[in-house]
């Protein structure tokens, strides 16, 4: 195995560094936000005025746990209200690294608001750490958590089987809880499940290798941190090309200062971040609406023209003709845009306290583009435990269900399945602008049920 | 273990964006998609360096073109003079717009009352606001960075205030993949962070990195100092010692600029931005720590402010 080291000034520094998003989900009770601290704390990232704060308080609750009495889960209390009634009731951001790599963590609260709260991390995650309490094995709520995780598509999971110091570091309950989790993701079709003992109180196989389990021989939870490819770089090295347009950048008259007015004057740069795969000058491609076919002439980094763009670049693209184009446009490798849609079959993830029923009126922002909609049917709502789609025909707070959408106009909304950013989507009360659901465009075809 | 097989990292070297990169990138799609979005978008510039990093990298998501919205300084009127002339070089040299809310006139007009400890930073609140409903603002870019304290860390990249400029940290709408959804109310507004997701440490890189011009204070420079509440505070009209208090001169530089007042120096060598990144990436305190008198009031003094509708 790699020996990790961590934070010295020249790891830190290093200019090929590379940045891994994560989420953390399970709920107070399997040790997450333990795990958590465990996770800042080893890996250095807690600084010596924020490790006072806890060490204070720790005495003050009469903490008397491992790691100098120091109770690590109060890294991660954030807000006045979630100390008070020692739980969190928000997804939070934290940001560490190693000599490796830089890390942002989206730390997922288990107990209030689940669904909200594990679609919202992991909706931008390249991972989640999935925690199990040893001494329980797979729960329902494992279940769900790793449905929520199958059905976005996280191309990574680490199921951290926690307090295996409370089963005596016993390889026998490992294995039991191994065998229960591969019937799950197998269930659930799950790729790319990593299982590693770990007790984060204790700090064994965090971030440093654990002398008790010696039966296990697989990485450390920072150690596959440090390795996983990011969701930006399988999809700009597998996916076909696709850059929504934001904007359209035409400087005129309001040019920045000390550039020739002369050779500006015709400027047309399609602005946006490369969603998926890779462009080069040269390289035709096509745009739509329209299906115009044309060539890219010129990539602008911000003032300087260079030769390609991958995804997650924002550039801006310069083309051979002029197309009347605005916001909401798709540039894409020729061949490979979906043809934009009328009608949408979704798995959404409702998460407002007004319920999605037929013929509720909405916005869909995919991409660049907001559009009106109807929900014109609600098909059923996704069993967590079973994964099985039950017959409703009303979503809830925090139901994951399927549904039809009708679109005002069409758009290029592509399959989720095949690239996340082409085929996710926003659903929103068009009158106090809420974010009501979060969608993915599955393509599936509902004629199973009535509808 | 390996329950299933996993794509690996091996052959995807080629299309591997560095963090910088990364990070800018995803900045620069926040800044493109607010503009896009609102009718009229203001950036809060106090000269700051997180706020400096903001503009750098709006001028670069409209390359050709300008910065196409105009800046908004809330001046607390304790200011260190090196930043003033530096915001209105910085503004001169974009060709911007420059809007003051200015603290001082408040206190003038006996709308606000001067603090018994003197720092105006809890102040500034009700100026900006007045100022964001005057300006008809709809978005406000702020530098701040999720980083840099605990109740930042729940902060959304862009956020709804209501129209007391509220932020209501329980009821804060989910923010999916790379959809920001900036619909709101008359009367509502959108704070919006391009770089959240930035440490301070990636700040002093990306500094380094694209060369970019800061106030001088942010190196290290000999000044008057004397030390209160474990920092070096500098001698100044809106700062000055007790009898008891000793002044002496110290090399130090500061980590942020604000307020006059309360805003402590370091003591520090580094004299270059590369000197500044080794001593950030070797810094043992947090940056609000280190130096602000007013965020160690309380545990939650920054959840407070923000509440009120600060930045």
């Amino acid at each position: 195995m790699p020996q990790t080291s961590f934070i010295d000034a020249a790891g830190t520094l290093a200019q090929n560094r590379t940045l891994l998003r994560f989420a953390t989900a399970g709920s107070v009770d399997d040790g997450k936000s333990t795990l958590v601290g465990r996770l800042l704390h080893d890996s250095k990232a807690v600084l010596v005025d924020q490790l006072e704060a806890v060490a204070r308080t720790s005495a003050e609750r009469g903490f008397g746990g491992a790691a100098g009495g120091l109770d690590l889960a109060l890294l991660t209390d954030g807000l006045r209200a979630e100390r008070e009634q020692g739980i969190t009731i928000d997804v939070a951001y934290r940001y560490f690294s190693t000599a490796e790599r830089s890390f942002i963590l989206a730390d997922c609260p288990g107990h209030v608001q689940y669904t909200r709260n594990m679609v919202t991390g992991s909706a931008t995650a390249d991972a989640v750490v999935v925690l199990i309490d040893a001494r329980k094995g797979v729960l329902e709520q494992t279940r769900r958590h790793l449905s929520v995780v199958a059905l976005l598509r996280v191309p990574n999971v680490i199921v951290a089987i926690n307090k295996i110091d409370l089963v005596d570091y016993s390889e026998t309950v490992y294995n039991d809880i191994l065998e229960q989790l591969k019937q799950v993701t197998a269930e659930l079709r799950l790729q790319g499940v990593h299982a590693i003992p770990v007790s984060a109180l204790e700090g064994d196989n965090v971030v440093e290798r654990s002398t008790k389990t010696d039966w296990y021989t697989g990485p450390t939870v920072i150690e596959l941190l440090e390795t996983l490819p990011a969701i930006d770089e399988i999809e700009s090295e597998n996916d076909p090309f696709r850059f929504p347009v934001q904007l359209i950048i035409r400087p005129q008259g309001g040019l920045v200062n000390g550039l020739d007015a002369d050779e500006y004057r015709d400027y047309r740069g399609y602005a946006g971040q490369v969603a998926s795969g890779s462009i080069k000058v040269g390289d035709e491609v096509e745009v739509t609406p329209g299906n115009f076919k044309t060539r890219v002439t010129g990539i602008d980094l911000a003032g300087r023209a260079i030769d390609s763009a991958f995804a997650p670049q924002s550039v801006s693209l310069r083309l051979a003709d002029e197309f009347d184009l605005a916001r909401g446009a798709v540039i894409g490798a020729v061949g490979t845009l979906p043809e934009p849609v009328k009608e949408i079959h979704a798995e959404i993830f409702w998460l407002d306290s007004r319920s999605a029923v037929p013929g509720t009126r909405v916005l869909v922002k995919a991409g660049t583009q907001t559009v009106q909609a109807i929900i014109t049917s609600v098909i059923g709502r996704r069993n967590l435990d079973t994964l099985a789609i039950e017959g409703t025909d009303e979503l809830k707070v925090n139901d994951i269900g399927n549904v039809v959408l009708r679109l005002a106009s069409p758009v290029p909304i592509g399959d989720y399945n095949q690239n996340r950013r082409a085929g996710a989507f926003l659903i929103i009360q068009p009158q106090d602008g809420s974010t009501l659901a979060a969608g993915i465009n599955t393509n599936a075809q509902f004629d199973e049920f009535d509808i | 273990m390996s329950i299933s097989e996993i794509k690996t990292g091996q052959k995807l070297a080629e299309h591997r964006l560095g963090l910088l990169d990364t990070l800018e990138s995803e900045a620069i799609h926040i800044i493109r998609e607010v503009v896009a979005e609102f009718e009229r978008p203001v950036l809060l510039f106090s000269g700051g360096k997180d706020s400096v990093v903001v503009l750098h990298l709006a001028a670069k998501a409209f390359w050709p073109g300008k910065v196409p919205f105009p800046v908004l300084h809330v001046d607390t009127g304790h200011n260190f003079p090196e930043v003033i002339e530096f915001r209105d070089r910085t503004v001169e040299k974009l060709g911007l717009r420059l809007e003051v809310a200015s603290v001082q006139d408040y206190i003038d007009r006996g709308i606000l009352q001067e603090r018994p400890d003197g720092t105006r930073n809890p102040l500034q609140t009700l100026p900006l606001l007045e100022a964001i409903t005057n300006g008809k603002f709809d978005a406000v870019f702020g530098g701040a960075r999720r980083d840099e304290d605990k109740a930042r860390a729940k902060e959304r990249i862009l956020s709804m205030r209501d129209e007391f400029g509220q932020w209501d940290p329980r009821n804060q709408r989910p923010e999916l993949w790379n959809l920001y959804n900036g619909r709101h109310l008359p009367g509502q507004h959108v704070r919006a962070f391009p770089i959240s997701n930035w440490t301070e440490l990636d700040i002093w890189r990306y500094i380094e990195r694209e060369n970019i011009e800061l106030p001088p204070l942010y190196l290290a420079h000999e000044r008057e100092v004397y030390s209160r509440d474990g920092m070096w505070r500098a001698v100044g009209p809106v700062s000055m010692p007790n009898p008891d208090e000793v002044v002496e001169t110290r090399l130090v530089r500061y980590r942020t600029v604000g307020d006059m007042s309360c805003t402590g120096a370091v003591e520090s060598n580094a004299v270059s931005i590369s000197d500044v990144v080794l001593e950030v990436a070797g810094s043992t305190l947090t940056e609000r720590g280190a130096t602000r008198a007013d965020d160690r009031i309380s545990e939650a003094a920054m959840e407070d402010r923000k509440k009120e509708g600060y930045f």
